[in-house]
């Protein structure tokens, strides 16, 4: 009754090929739009912000990057730890060699960066598939990060090896360091998050979008039709690196404010972003928010809601709060193996078909 | 499906029921603990150590001045995302705010750095964390005391110059550095290569990575290269790894020394006899024998309050955190007797910091008497003494002893050092120094 598309009609192909078709989509996105710019900010408090919505949004950037590689293309990779690091520190070297370029522009170019690695680093999957290219980014990981923890120039030659975001402004507004606001911080975030997810969303649904769906689904016929597979490999990984890079950036300037190679970017990131687009559903730009979701914002609750709320031991409440979501995503996973995301596209038809299901 | 919701529901709803209790004013402390993963069995004790001497000095004298602390324990896993999340859930809790932080992790410290001094509450990083906090005049909310890594680092290498027979021996000889692949395992590095320049011995530094459950290649590289000594910096894991790889290639334990957080009971007692001499750094007296542990026996453990196991009273660790906690509890009072008040902030705790002193006389109205070094620290200096002495363990009586006095480290290198790393701060932070007068 409230979803459904019947009376909706589409007089040109322009209506028909919009990025939301449908008006109730478009209504819940300009609805979330509001609430992410207007009402959040007013709402909640710095902890939430900065502690809690920060991280969300830089993993969801991350995610989107991995599923773009992963989910549309089929390309597995293990690098994206890695890759946060080369933009990580690319912005750090620029902020400090370059920073009257201003912020925003410092963070685009880490991402071009980081898409240059990040296409090196696809050419051998111009050969090997699946399973072996995995190996061939994991390697890609481990050399990142043996490179920025070896090699002094990239951390200024700082005694510990640590990088330390200098203050930035945009529009008088400090945006890095710590006298940031929270506020601030959340849209700077917030605008590239909504931006580069549109992006994300019009890429896929195209040409270069299709052609690396169709590569993902059989390589071989994808070739036989015409697509190139080493422009669409290629051109997934570098757009994907283009995000993970901005996600990296982002993460160490404006998240964190100081980053070691070695804990901030460990095989264990690559881990949590692969795990979210798989939890949240492969091929899918809502599937990255939701698994970025499950894996950042939940835990933090359910420790809230253990310590603070029945005063738990903080000991024994990790401990709890691991178990728990290891069950939660076995459990989510039997429900519904291709993520949480396909949950929604399941909720949707039975939403058009209610109160009247046949 | 119903259920489970309305069970989350409830449970969100109690939340904010429950945190909005008021009550009379209490001191704040948080403590950023780790009690879960692969750091686990260093972070225990020093946990207990550090709420044990805190729940003490509320049950024997009501708090501090009469006002009672309030713990407010964070587990961070030794994670530094983890431990920012902590830092910022807790910061403006109850009446007071955080009075003052102890991070317990390099990395984490190196977070709140620049966030305390915003907030304005104090970080207590005794003895680990950024080295050049030592300067007071580029970091006023950071105390580092008693002593710094690269105090250490010559601490150590004097150590091996008076056992070689005076340091114009180290010539020629050779010195390996085992260090955690982190910021942390790095802080050392620079200092040893200044004083391997000055002194012309050979230095060479071998990285194990997190969490350091493998060290085979290391050690094959020790058996080949044959250093005369090895110092290492290691946390967690790594330390039993190091010293049960060492004794394996037959390396001399007395000439293996480790950094102060290399030296507890659990890093030893794995190898068994074969760690029969093996060195560490320490600031503070092993074992339970002081009028402060008898305290937290009879005020906290006989009333079934204690954190931890009553037998493992008085580790090495343990004590690390009752030591961390004395001087805290101490800024703190300082803080009342400065600002006439007991409702104090974490404002007011840096000036009791600040001016702390606590001398032989003071550590032994204390139950401390000799427990560890007096400390004064000035607002130029927040390292305080500097004095780190050597312990050794005896795997026989299974315990450690120290064995050394309290060296003064050697300024003379340390001092540049520090003055141009926070001089590199100041300049890439926008910080200017702040006069000392």
């Amino acid at each position: 009754m409230l979803y459904r598309e019947t009376g909706q009609f589409k007089a040109n192909y322009k209506d028909d090929q919009a990025l939301f078709p449908i008006d109730q989509d478009r209504y819940v996105i300009f609805g979330v739009l509001f609430i992410t710019f207007v009402v959040v900010p007013y709402l909640l408090n710095e902890y939430w912000l900065n502690a809690i919505l920060l991280p969300f949004l830089i993993y969801s950037l991350a995610a989107l990057g991995l599923n773009i590689l992963t989910g549309y293309c089929g390309q597995l990779s293990l690098g994206t730890g890695g890759f946060m690091a080369v933009g990580a520190f690319s912005v750090y070297k620029l902020m400090v060699a370059f920073p009257e370029l201003g912020f925003i522009p410092l963070v685009l170019l880490s991402g071009l960066i980081t898409a240059a690695v990040g296409t090196l680093f696809g050419l051998p999957s111009l050969r090997i598939k699946g399973f072996y290219l995995a190996v061939a980014t994991l390697a890609a990981q481990f050399f990142l990060i043996w490179l920025f923890n070896k090699v002094g120039w990239f951390f200024n030659y700082s005694a510990s090896g640590m990088i330390n975001a200098p203050p930035m402004t945009i529009f008088g507004m400090i945006i890095t360091g710590p006298q940031a606001s929270g506020v601030a911080k959340y849209y700077l975030v917030a605008a590239f998050v909504a931006v580069f997810a549109l992006a994300a969303k019009n890429i896929a649904r195209g040409r270069i979008g299709r052609n690396w769906m169709a590569i993902r689904d059989m390589d071989i016929a994808a070739e036989l039709i015409g697509v190139r597979p080493l422009i669409a490999k290629l051109s997934a990984f570098a757009v994907s690196s283009f995000y993970v890079g901005m996600a990296g950036a982002l993460y160490f300037a404006v998240w964190l404010g100081s980053a070691e190679p070695t804990e901030a970017f460990d095989i264990n990131q690559s881990f949590l972003v692969l795990f979210m687009i798989i939890i949240g559903g492969l091929g899918s730009v809502l599937g990255s928010f939701l698994g970025a979701a499950f894996l950042v914002i939940l835990p933090i609750m359910l420790k809230n809601i253990l310590v603070d709320g029945f005063g738990t031991d903080s000991a024994l409440s990790a401990h709890i709060e691991i178990i728990t979501v290891g069950i939660l995503i076995i459990g989510f996973l039997i429900v519904e193996p291709h993520g949480l995301a396909r949950l929604w596209r399941i909720a949707k038809e039975k939403l058009r078909l209610w109160p009247f299901p046949y | 499906m119903r259920k489970l919701t309305r069970t989350i529901v409830a449970a969100l709803l109690t939340v904010p029921l429950i945190s909005g209790v008021a009550s009379a004013y209490e001191l704040v402390m948080p403590t950023l603990d780790y009690r879960t993963g692969p750091y686990a069995p260093n972070g225990i004790p020093f946990a207990n150590g550090y709420g044990d001497y805190l729940n003490m000095l509320n049950e024997r004298d009501g708090g501090i001045n009469g006002a009672r602390i309030s713990l407010v324990p964070c587990e961070t896993g030794y994670n530094t995302k983890k431990g920012v999340e902590c830092y910022e859930n807790t910061k403006a809790e109850g009446q007071s705010g955080a009075l003052v932080y102890q991070p317990l992790s390099t990395g984490i410290t190196y977070q709140l750095i620049p966030k305390a001094s915003v907030d304005e509450i104090p970080v207590f990083s005794m003895g680990y964390g950024r080295t050049s906090a030592a300067n007071g005049k580029v970091f006023p909310w950071v105390f580092n005391f008693p002593a710094t890594y690269w105090s250490q680092a010559t601490v150590f290498v004097q150590y091996i110059g008076e056992k070689e027979g005076g340091m114009a021996n180290l010539k020629g000889k050779k010195i390996a550095l085992v260090y955690h692949n982190s910021a942390y395992g790095k802080e050392p590095i620079r200092t040893l290569e200044k004083a391997a320049e000055k002194f012309g011995f050979e230095f060479m530094a071998l990285p194990v990575d997190h969490p350091g459950q493998e060290q085979k290649a290391t050690w094959l590289q020790i058996r080949r290269e044959k250093p005369d000594w090895v110092m290492m910096w290691g946390w967690g894991v790594m330390n039993q790894v190091a010293i049960k790889e060492a004794a394996s290639i037959r390396y001399p334990m007395d000439h293996f020394i480790g950094v102060w957080w290399s030296g507890s009971e659990n890093d030893v007692l794995p190898a068994g006899a074969a760690a029969d001499g093996y060195l560490s750094g320490a600031f503070h007296q092993p074992g339970a024998n002081f009028g402060a542990h008898n305290d937290i026996k009879k005020h906290v453990y006989d009333k079934g309050m204690g954190l931890g196991d009553r037998d493992r009273i008085g580790e090495v660790l343990y004590n690390r955190g009752l030591v961390a906690a004395m001087w805290t509890s101490e800024a703190i009072r300082k803080a009342m007797e400065i600002h006439g008040t007991n409702e104090i902030r974490g404002k007011h705790v840096r000036d009791g910091f600040e001016a702390l002193e606590v001398d032989e006389a003071r550590l032994k109205e204390l139950g401390l008497e000799g427990f560890t070094i007096p400390v004064k620290i000035t607002c130029e200096n927040h390292e305080g003494p500097g004095k780190v002495a050597l312990q050794q363990w005896d795997a026989k009586a299974g315990k450690w002893n120290l064995v050394s006095d309290f060296y003064e480290p050697l300024r003379d290198i340390t001092g540049p050092l520090i003055a141009e790393d926070s001089a590199q701060f100041a300049a890439e932070n926008n910080v200017s120094e702040r006069s000392c007068n």
